[in-house]
Order: structure tokens, then C-alpha cells, then sequence
């Protein structure tokens, strides 16, 4: 039976914009359909390969720091291209979501497809809440995502 | 000198990789002379002891645990042990197994880590775990599967690997039952037989010929019965043996300006050295025996002074960690109840236990209602800087004939030797060479 995709949501919800990819898990899980499978976590790399690995359909949801404006999103599908490793907020010990991704293509163990939804953060300061541009970003991310599951 | 070019390098990595925390080098040589070598700390300080002032005692292990996410089992116990002892109380012995258990784990997750994610690619040659696994995928799948069994202990015992929420002052919250661990079982004894495997690619290394000094003073602690994890005394090669309390009366502390970690040395002595290896080498009797035959085989004496080697002890303390959890979880007497009562009372007290990079020191004081009213904390890569930058001192000159890229790689795994806990960035490494 084809298993239904799988929604990760990475992030720290005490620092401001760095939760949205944790928003986006919770809102999938509380919007989205009953069969959704979500993940929320801290983002650490072997945790990550360990919840991929063997999937047909992943999405994964992260703030990204690169330069953009605030609340620019950033879609990777990481089948096709690698992923830049200073393009995610730092991770303990150097082994965040793009050493997880980088190093499950070197195994050959990324799922069938893994979706990267990397949302441009502005405020990475301590406390809870999104700030303006980004929560704006991530509420249309989740209509698209959301309007897409009712379409299929 | 007559004759002979002024030569002057200078080796600057402006932000070292692989490491936890933000931190750089910089190294002056000329000739054949190191004039300078700093190891710089820029993480920002983060006033941990100021804010815990005015918390309940209670509080201290879980606020002390976001110090770090890779050992949070050492602030968590440290603080917890502390606090027992100011108040005057003992956990009983399952406390103390459950304890170990969740120590193992965070030795397994993070030796393990750095063995064959961090280290293991500069001594093969590989920029990074990433292109170490397109050619030796097996190495770094099975480090990952016996990452995640650390990882599951300190899950199943914590409640989360990362900054487990289960564990209290007097025990844990919440003790789990027999079967719960049970599943545990299998994958320890394959993750004993990994790390006994893969203990043979590691002693295959290539080591630098270098060793530390004789009177090199290793730290660790020391407990009568057992290889000291949670609680002991503090000794050293070159004679201390102390009760934890004396601490201060021991090891005392410097600000430099170069860092923001304080800096400790030996009282009247100097630079002292903790983690892995000071345990190797003041505990190696209390091993197991089938991890003295890991470090026989690797070709390690009970001594060892060439902290590259540190690889391979990380390695036979892993082997030592998995043995112990399977043992504990065998014979698991589930704690009831899960915690002692500890009521406060003024005074202070000292807890101190081995992190995976060595003695992690806490003390507390607090008053009659249990509010802290002082707190001193003391991270092992703190106690390890001046022990870093002697290596550095002392390895550069025999290594001058190495190309600069050669001898800046060496002196970043030089410092990974440590797995120091300041933290991980790009790299953006400079190395100038002027020749007069």
C-alpha cells in the first residue's frame, strides 16, 4: 500500500523565525488530512535519515538564512540539486538537514522524493512568534500545500 | 640569523569546522620558532551562573542542560548531584544504575559522532563525512545506526535524546518499566560488535608521531568500584586526590581576552588535560575486560600520551558503554520510587561527573528554601584550552616541512582531538607566508 507523505517540520520555536518550519508541521497536522504523517524536530541529521529513509513522498519545512528578503521562499527539490550547507541555521555538531541530505545521497538513502520548503527568516532572536513577512509566507505556503491535498 | 631568511607564517583559520561552538586560530611562526598561538573563543558568554541566582534548586538541571545539546546528561547529573549533596541526601543504588544507563547513552551519541563524523575524515583524507560515505559507506552507516541506539537510550530513559526532560534532582520523574528497555537489547550487543569491528579500521589509522610531556597533568575522577562516570574523586597523574568539594582548592581559573571561556590550570602547576584519554589513563584497570582487549589489540598501552589517539579510546569507551547498558538493562531493577525526597537546607554543595570530553564540575550554594544563591560551572573544553594550544605549541615546529595546506589541516585535527565543545561554521582558512 502506498504510504502517504510524510510533512517534517524543522526548527527552534524560541527563536522567533526559526519556528516556522515547526508552525507549518502544526498546521499541516491540524488542517491537513487525518492520513498526514508529521514530524516535528530540532533537526538533527542522523534523526532526520532515520525518518526518511525507505519513503516514497517527503516535505520538510525550514527557516533558511541566504540573503533574500524576509519571507522569500526557497523550494528544493533535493533529488535534482544538492543543497548549500550554509544555507540552514547552524546544528549541533555540523551535522544539521543539509549534511542529513548530502550525506543520505552519498548512502543512497533519500526517499523518492524530498521536497525542501525553506522559508527566509528575519529574526532569529530569542522568543516565541514569527515575524510579519515570514508568518504572511508561511500562511500562503500552507493555502498552496493545503488546496494542492484537496486536489488530489 | 646570518645567512638565513626571516621566514614568518602565520596560520589563521578564522572560523574553525567540525567543532561545537564558534571559535579560531591563530599561530605565528618564524624560522623554525612558534611565536604565538592563540586559541580564540568568541561564542558569546551566556551568563548561566548569573541567572541561575534566585531560581529554585530544582530548577538548576534543566536550565543548566541548554549549556549544550550534545552532552546535556552532564549538566543535568552534575546539578542534580550537586544539589544532593548540599542537601544532604543519597539516591539509591537502581538511581544510580538508571543514571549510568542514560550516561552511556550520551557517550555512545556523542563519541560516536565525533569518531567517524568529525575526526575519522581527516585522518582518511576526506573533506568531510559526506565524501567519507560515497566511498566507505559501510563505516559511516553502521556509526549512524550505533549513533541512534545512544541516541534511544537517552530517548527512552529521557523522554527525548535532546535535552531530556525526565530526569530531577533525588532521580527521575518517571521510571521506565523492564520491558520498555528490553528492545534495547538486540541492537546493544550489535552495536558491541560494531564498535569491536570497526576498533580495526581505527587502529589502522595513520597517527602523527607526537606525544604529550610526562609531567603532562591528566584530570579525571575516580571511583573505587567502577570506571568513574557520575561520581568519584578527582586525581590526577601527577598526585592530586581529592574529594570533589576541594575542587577549587585544586584547579583554579583566568580570563584571557582572546576568549570567552575562562581558562583553568592546576594550582602552583599549570596546564592540566581532561576527557578520554585522562580517564584512559588513570582508570584503564577499571575497563572491562573485553574493552582492555579492544585496547590491546589497537595497540594501546595503559598509557597514552598522543592525543590523535584519542580516537581509538573514544572507541574503547564506546565498546566499555555498550557493554554497561546491556549489563544494566539485563539485571534493570526498576527504581521505586523513581526519586528520593531531597528537602533543602542551606549550604553547598559540589557534583562533578565525566562528560564525553571530560570532568564537567558544578557547585551551588543555596539558602534555607532552596533559592541558588551562587552557582559555578565548569565545561570541560573550558579546563582543555591551555592543553589545545600546548599540543599546538609543541607539534608546529616538528611539522614545519609539511606544505602550509598540510600543516593548517593538522593543526585543525589537532584541535578536533579534543572534540572541543565551542562549536561548528564554515571554514574560512587563511595561511600567510612572507619570506624576507
Amino acid at each position: 500500500m502506498k504510504r502517504s507523505p510524510l510533512f517534517i517540520g524543522v526548527g527552534n520555536r524560541f527563536r522567533r523565525d526559526d519556528g516556522v518550519g515547526l508552525w507549518l508541521a502544526r498546521e499541516i497536522k491540524r488542517r491537513g488530512p487525518r492520513t498526514a504523517e508529521v514530524l516535528e524536530t530540532d533537526g538533527e541529521g542522523a534523526g532526520l535519515m532515520e525518518a526518511w529513509k525507505d519513503r516514497g513522498e517527503v516535505f520538510l519545512f525550514d527557516a533558511v538564512r541566504s540573503g533574500a528578503p524576509a519571507g522569500t521562499l526557497h523550494r528544493v527539490e533535493v533529488s535534482k540539486q544538492p543543497l548549500a550547507r550554509n544555507f540552514f541555521r547552524g546544528s549541533t555538531h555540523d551535522f544539521g538537514v543539509a549534511e542529513a541530505v548530502e550525506l543520505s545521497r552519498s548512502l543512497r538513502g533519500l526517499p523518492g522524493r524530498l521536497l525542501i520548503f525553506g522559508v527566509e527568516g528575519k529574526d532569529f532572536g530569542e522568543g516565541e512568534g514569527l515575524s510579519p513577512p515570514v508568518e504572511t509566507a508561511a500562511r500562503n505556503l500552507l493555502s498552496e500545500l493545503l488546496f494542492r491535498g484537496e486536489k488530489t | 640569523m646570518k645567512g638565513k631568511p626571516s621566514r614568518i607564517r602565520t596560520i589563521k583559520v578564522d572560523t574553525l569546522a567540525r567543532l561545537e561552538g564558534e571559535g579560531a586560530l591563530y599561530v605565528r611562526v618564524r624560522g623554525d620558532k612558534v611565536q604565538d598561538v592563540q586559541l580564540k573563543i568568541f561564542e558569546p558568554p551566556r551568563f548561566f551562573e548569573a541567572f541561575l541566582r534566585g531560581r529554585d534548586f530544582r530548577e538548576a538541571p534543566d536550565i543548566t542542560a541548554r549549556i549544550c545539546g550534545i552532552c546535556p546528561i552532564a549538566y543535568l547529573l552534575g546539578a542534580s548531584t550537586a544539589m544532593e549533596d548540599a542537601c544532604g541526601v543519597k539516591v539509591t543504588e537502581p538511581i544510580r544504575k538508571l543514571r549510568r544507563l542514560i550516561y552511556d547513552g550520551e557517550w555512545i551519541e556523542s563519541h560516536v559522532l565525533h569518531m567517524f563524523m568529525l575526526h575519522a575524515p581527516d585522518f582518511l583524507g576526506y573533506e568531510d563525512a559526506i565524501q567519507m560515505a560515497k566511498e566507505r559507506p559501510d563505516l559511516v552507516k553502521n556509526a549512524l545506526r550505533m549513533k541512534k541506539i545512544g541516541n534511544d537510550i537517552m530517548a527512552r530513559l529521557g523522554g527525548r535524546e535532546i535535552h531530556p526532560i525526565n530526569l530531577r534532582v533525588g532521580g527521575f520523574y518517571k521510571a521506565p518499566a523492564k520491558r520498555e528497555l528490553e528492545p534495547l537489547k538486540e541492537e546493544l550487543k550489535w552495536g558491541l560488535d560494531a564498535m569491536r569491528d570497526a576498533m580495526k579500521t581505527l587502529s589502522g589509522l595513520s597517527f602523527p608521531n607526537f606525544e604529550q610531556e610526562e609531567d603532562c597533568e591528566y584530570v579525571a575522577m575516580r571511583h573505587p568500584d567502577e570506571y568513574a562516570i557520575i561520581e568519584g574523586r578527582l586525581v590526577s597523574t601527577r598526585g592530586m586526590d581529592a574529594p570533589i568539594r576541594e575542587y577549587d582548592d585544586h584547579l583554579t581559573e583566568e580570563h584571557v581576552e582572546r576568549s570567552t571561556a575562562l581558562r583553568t590550570s592546576v594550582k602552583g602547576r599549570g596546564v592540566c588535560f581532561v576527557g578520554p584519554m585522562a580517564r584512559y589513563n588513570l582508570n584503564f584497570n577499571q575497563l572491562s575486560p573485553v574493552a582492555k582487549e579492544a585496547a590491546r589489540a589497537a595497540r594501546l598501552g595503559p598509557i597514552c600520551r598522543n592525543p590523535f589517539k584519542s580516537i581509538l579510546i573514544r572507541g574503547v569507551e564506546t565498546i566499555f558503554a555498550f557493554e554497561e547498558a546491556l549489563r544494566i538493562i539485563e539485571h534493570y531493577e526498576v527504581p521505586d520510587p523513581p526519586a528520593v525526597e531531597v528537602k533543602p537546607r542551606a549550604g553547598t554543595g559540589y557534583g562533578c561527573t565525566e562528560a564525553p570530553r571530560g570532568i564537567c564540575y558544578h557547585r551551588y550554594t543555596i539558602d534555607d528554601r532552596g533559592a541558588i544563591l551562587d552557582a559555578k560551572i565548569v565545561s570541560p573544553t573550558a579546563v582543555n584550552q591551555k592543553a589545545i594550544e600546548g599540543d599546538l605549541w609543541r607539534f608546529i615546529p616538528k611539522n614545519l616541512g609539511l606544505s602550509k595546506e598540510k600543516l593548517q589541516w593538522r593543526c585543525e585535527q589537532a584541535i578536533r582531538n579534543y572534540d572541543p565543545c565551542i562549536s561548528c561554521s564554515a571554514h574560512f582558512l587563511k595561511l600567510e607566508l612572507d619570506d624576507a
